[in-house]
């Protein structure tokens, strides 16, 4: 089964070149500007945690995708209800629309939460309104109307209601934001209209934005709720923002912030419930982990309330130690002692994970294709098992993505920015990493090929991978895909008869 | 601290050590400003009741839970029944990542479709430069044999033309003038998946068929539908029909492209209907759709290019087998092989020795229309009672069809259809008149969570359980995985619920 094995940095510009060469040339020349080999940059500072300084911001990145390229990336819905929304689990979130979106979607992001489903909790459920002939035709406002009577009729524990825009609604010019209002005022409840059309910008990325700004203009600039007037600011008082609880990642997470003697007031967005949300602008600072989908309410919050945010890495040890104590500097010596104790405390758990799954993993490589923070914040947790990053890239990254990943990834990384199912083939076919981390659409076809993967959106049904209790998981995963012996199997042994007189 | 390297402690069990069942505790009690247990309580319990059940049936606008996706996934799975044939979507590009997750989900294989990428630019101008570049793009990149195109709703709402637009791209040299680009709208807020693959069909057929001349045949076409089950079922009826000796093509057959080896190549086409067979197929004498609400624009086409029009409802259990044999032998004057006699002779050997496990049993049934009408069929050939059967795509018409099926045997008496409602509704109606067992797809779990009846998943999507699909539920064989499936669970189910040592173990019996 082995092909051409592509080696270094010259040759990937060369694989590269030869990837292109299969496009006509108007996809050729836009195609070009996606695709590099991460570069020295002598004038950068190295980071401070992995020593790191390369150049990975001359990749264009946040623009439209060529028609007919198979394209992985996904819609503002996917962005705005898939992502930021739908994990709020005590609101209800209307896919508005066709049946179609909400459907696909539904318990796809494996964003766990305690709850009474159906009761006080939403999160798993597929609410939609349907659009039909007649909706398209006559407008689905008097419809959405109904609808949220309805909700408010038979789920009376939800807390408020999100709309979210499917992509004939912004066409046909409905007016959710009149009937949000209107909602609004008859139940007191929260209602959140959200134009997150599918055909708005070029990704998922203008999803989360348009998310953002709906909490700002129908959470925060709403009148203070109950949750907000009873509650009591902290010294202590943090937000984890950009953490979906998938698979249990925020709980693997805060656990760790609660044992420093913080106080994790909200959770955005997973497992949260609409009061983490309302009273997130009194606390002290803003934990930000996935910046690409949340820093919008960051700045934000900074801007108006004056609520500083930092971000941090919770993959894998080197990282959770290093955002620790950067967490623990914004606040007093109780805090610092208190990320002393925890990095302390676990770190028997770590020498003994890296002790048992690093030799099983030492030098293996890895070819990452994925969104939001992990195409860097992941690089350092396969560092920590002693694996090399062969090639990243982001489905939806923006500049400020690329110039952040030149901290996490050595110079000669091959970098590709919404990548095509034509390309990500090529090149792992070229270079034949021990593992690709993607998603469920790349998953099966490298399979077939003989390389092992998993699936680093939903972590393939396993988790929580952040955290130390995750980093073991994430361990444990990593050696449980590359070594599994189904990938010698592949080849019939009648059809390789060297590789017998070899044994 | 619970985690260690030893013993990797996953998800499930790490969150019921005390540390996080704690911090869990106090994140709701600090944190969440929920509402208190008693009224949870109070609101759980009502949601189960006679009122809430009322109230909720009432429903006019909301849809909660429903089981039917939208026309593009059906077209997009029709398409790829196609040799070397590459699905393309007209419209937003979210839409084609997700009917390629959904169908991977299932069938825990590949599942390649490209999208023209519309954006805001193309809402306001249209999406032909999309079609133009798109097609070009598809065809240098992934060199199908054919390029099959559908709509997402955006496409549809913004009105762009198919049809012209394909032309022009083909005027600008996106493809050669005699490429195939057949092409179907497939509106997203009409109908349901099931509506989408007619659409794409009948589109496919008459791009091969339109212009060609009919030289009646003596051959036999087959159209399988929208099936989750279709890698083992198109196979199965592929093996009856070669024992017949019967000359036959089937118009879209994904079953090798979804079953694709292992073997270090990744074969983006596999299989699937020659496209020399698609031409020829206007010569056939008849076809049969195995689903008739898969297929009724398709077939109303074929009628008209002049060939019988037969419509089965999903070969499952005895009759609708037997049925379909019979069709098949009545149309080509070929005997039903003493094989297949015997294949049935043992499936009704084994409903025999099982029968006293399944007489009497209620079900609840949901999913699409011809597999819940069949679903219903063979379990009152079983003896069984079907008592509420839901299809949230099924229109009046089959609730019609579906109360004459019903009307047909005693078993059916105490059965309830419900056409166009979803599974928020079925939560209700399992409540309030409960069974013993429920068949249906993964998103059951839910039901069975909340209202305690067991789920047998029969009916696509299958996400949480592997590759049953790879084991046909058609023909007398599938008959036979079906019984196995359902009485399994029968099995299983008294086994759990007489395990406890020394209180219900005295019925923990060794031999069934």
């Amino acid at each position: 089964m082995a092909k051409d094995h592509v080696s270094g940095p010259e040759d990937y510009e060369s694989l590269i070149e030869e990837v292109l060469e299969a496009y006509p040339a108007k996809a050729k020349k836009k195609r070009a500007k996606h695709l590099q080999v991460a570069q020295p940059d002598p004038e950068a500072e190295v980071d401070a945690t992995t020593g790191i300084a390369s150049k990975c911001d001359t990749t264009k990145s946040n623009i439209k995708s060529i028609p007919g390229v198979m394209t992985i990336r996904g819609c503002a819905y996917a962005g705005s209800k898939g992502v930021v929304w739908g994990p709020v689990k005590d609101m209800v979130h209307i896919s508005h629309g066709p049946v179609g979106c909400g459907q696909y979607s539904w318990s796809q992001r494996r964003n766990y939460y305690i709850g009474k489903t159906g009761v006080d909790s939403f999160v798993t459920m597929q609410f939609t309104t349907d659009f039909q002939e007649k909706d398209i035709v006559f407008g689905g406002d008097k419809k959405l109307e109904k609808t949220i009577d309805e909700i408010n009729e038979l789920f009376p524990l939800a807390n408020g209601v999100t709309i979210q825009s499917e992509c004939p609604i912004g066409l046909i010019g409905d007016d959710i934001e009149a009937v949000a209002k209107k909602k609004k005022k008859e139940s007191g409840k929260t209602m959140v209209p959200v134009r997150c059309e599918g055909f708005r910008g070029v990704s998922q990325s203008l999803g989360h934005h348009i998310a953002n700004d709906a909490v700002r203009d129908w959470v925060f600039d709403a009148e203070d709720s109950e949750a907000v007037k009873s509650y009591e600011p902290g010294p202590y008082d943090v937000n984890v923002i950009g953490d979906y609880n998938i698979g249990g990642d925020a709980w693997a997470s805060r656990i760790l912030l609660e044992e420093m003697g913080l106080n994790v007031v909200g959770n955005w967005s997973g497992d949260a419930t609409l009061a983490e949300i309302e009273r997130a602008p009194k606390a002290k600072l803003n934990l930000i982990h996935c910046y690409r989908s949340m820093n919008y309410i960051c700045r934000h919050m900074e801007e108006k309330y004056g609520v500083e945010w930092i971000e941090y890495n919770f993959f894998g040890p080197s990282q959770i130690a290093a955002s620790l104590r950067a967490i623990a500097d914004k606040f007093d010596d109780k805090i610092k002692e208190g990320a002393e104790r925890v990095i302390a405390k676990y770190q028997p758990l770590v020498d003994e994970v890296i002790a048992k799954y690093r030799p099983r993993l030492e030098g293996k490589s890895v070819m990452l294709y994925v969104g939001g923070l992990r195409p860097r914040h992941v690089v350092t947790a396969y560092d920590d098992l002693g694996m090399v990053i062969a090639g990243t890239g982001y489905e939806f990254g923006h500049g400020d993505d690329y110039k952040r990943t030149g901290h996490y990834v050595k110079d000669g990384t091959l970098i590709y920015d919404d990548v095509t199912g034509y390309e990500l083939e090529k090149f792992i076919e070229k270079i034949r990493p021990d593992l690709v981390g993607s998603g469920i659409k790349e998953k099966y076809p490298v399979q077939k090929m003989g390389i092992p993967f998993r699936q680093m959106h939903s972590w393939d049904y396993s988790g929580p991978y952040h955290g130390y209790d995750g980093f073991a998981i994430f361990a444990r995963d990593m050696d449980l895909a590359i070594n599994n012996p189904v990938w010698g199997m592949y080849d019939a042994p009648w059809e390789t008869p060297t590789a017998i007189a070899a044994e | 601290m619970p985690q260690s390297a030893d013993k990797v402690l996953d998800h499930a069990p790490l969150f019921l050590e005390p540390e996080y069942q704690d911090m869990l505790t106090e994140k709701k009690v600090k944190y969440e400003c929920g509402h208190p247990d008693e009224m949870v309580k109070e609101i759980g319990d009502w949601t189960k009741s006679w009122e809430y059940r009322e109230k909720n049936l009432a429903r006019e606008a909301l849809s909660v839970n429903p089981a039917k996706a939208c026309q593009p996934l059906g077209a997009v799975y029709a398409s790829q029944g196609y040799e070397s044939t590459m699905p393309f979507v007209h419209g937003s590009q979210g839409c084609v990542a997700y009917y390629r997750s959904h169908l991977s989900r299932h069938f825990k294989e590949p599942s390649s479709c490209v999208s023209s990428s519309m954006t805001e630019d193309a809402a306001v101008f249209g999406g032909l430069i999309n079609m133009v570049d798109g097609l070009a793009n598809t065809k240098a990149l992934y060199n199908p044999k054919m390029i099959a195109v559908s709509t997402t709703c955006m496409a549809e709402v913004i009105g762009d033309d198919l049809n012209s637009f394909i032309l022009q791209a083909k005027e600008k040299g996106s493809v050669d003038d005699d490429y195939d680009v057949p092409f179907a709208h497939t509106p997203a807020f009409v109908g349901s998946h099931v509506d989408g693959y007619d659409n794409m069909q009948k589109g496919i057929l008459s791009h091969f068929w339109d212009n060609a001349e009919r030289e009646a045949g003596e051959g036999l076409n087959i159209i399988p539908g929208f099936d989750g089950f279709a890698v083992a079922n198109n196979r199965e009826i592929k093996r009856m029909l070669d024992e017949m000796g019967v000359d036959f093509t089937f118009l879209s057959d994904v079953s090798d492209v979804y079953d694709t080896p292992s073997d270090g190549e990744f074969r983006m086409y596999d299989g699937g209907t020659k496209l020399e067979d698609v031409k020829t197929a206007l010569n056939a004498k008849a076809t049969i759709s195995m689903q008739e609400y898969c297929t009724p624009k398709t077939m109303e086409y074929i009628e008209k290019a002049g060939q019988e029009a037969i419509n089965l409802n999903y070969p499952m259990g005895i009759q609708a087998t037997d049925d379909f044999l019979m069709k098949v032998s009545e149309l080509t004057g070929k005997a039903i092989p003493e094989s297949l006699r015997m294949e049935r002779g043992r499936l009704i050997d084994a409903l025999a020795d099982s029968q006293a496990w399944l007489h009497g049993k209620t079900f609840a049934i949901y999913g699409d229309p011809d597999f819940v009408y069949a679903m219903a069929r063979f379990l009152m050939e079983m003896g069984a009672e079907p008592r509420h059967c839901l299809a949230t795509n099924g229109t009046k018409a089959w609730g019609k069809k579906m109360e004459e099926l019903l009307a047909s045997s005693p078993f059916g008496a105490n059965c309830q259809v419900w056409p166009q409602r979803d599974l928020w509704h079925m939560r209700s109606l399992l409540n309030t008149e409960p069974v013993d067992l429920l068949i249906g797809n993964s998103y059951g779990k839910y039901l069975e969570r909340d209202t305690g009846t067991p789920l047998i998943r029969l009916a696509f999507p299958i996400f949480d359980r592997h590759h049953h699909h790879r084991f046909p539920t058609w023909g007398y064989q599938g008959a036979l995985t079906v019984l196995v499936k359902l009485l399994d669970m029968i099995f299983d189910k008294l086994d759990d619920d007489t395990i406890v040592p020394g209180e219900t173990d005295y019925s923990y019996d060794l031999t069934r």
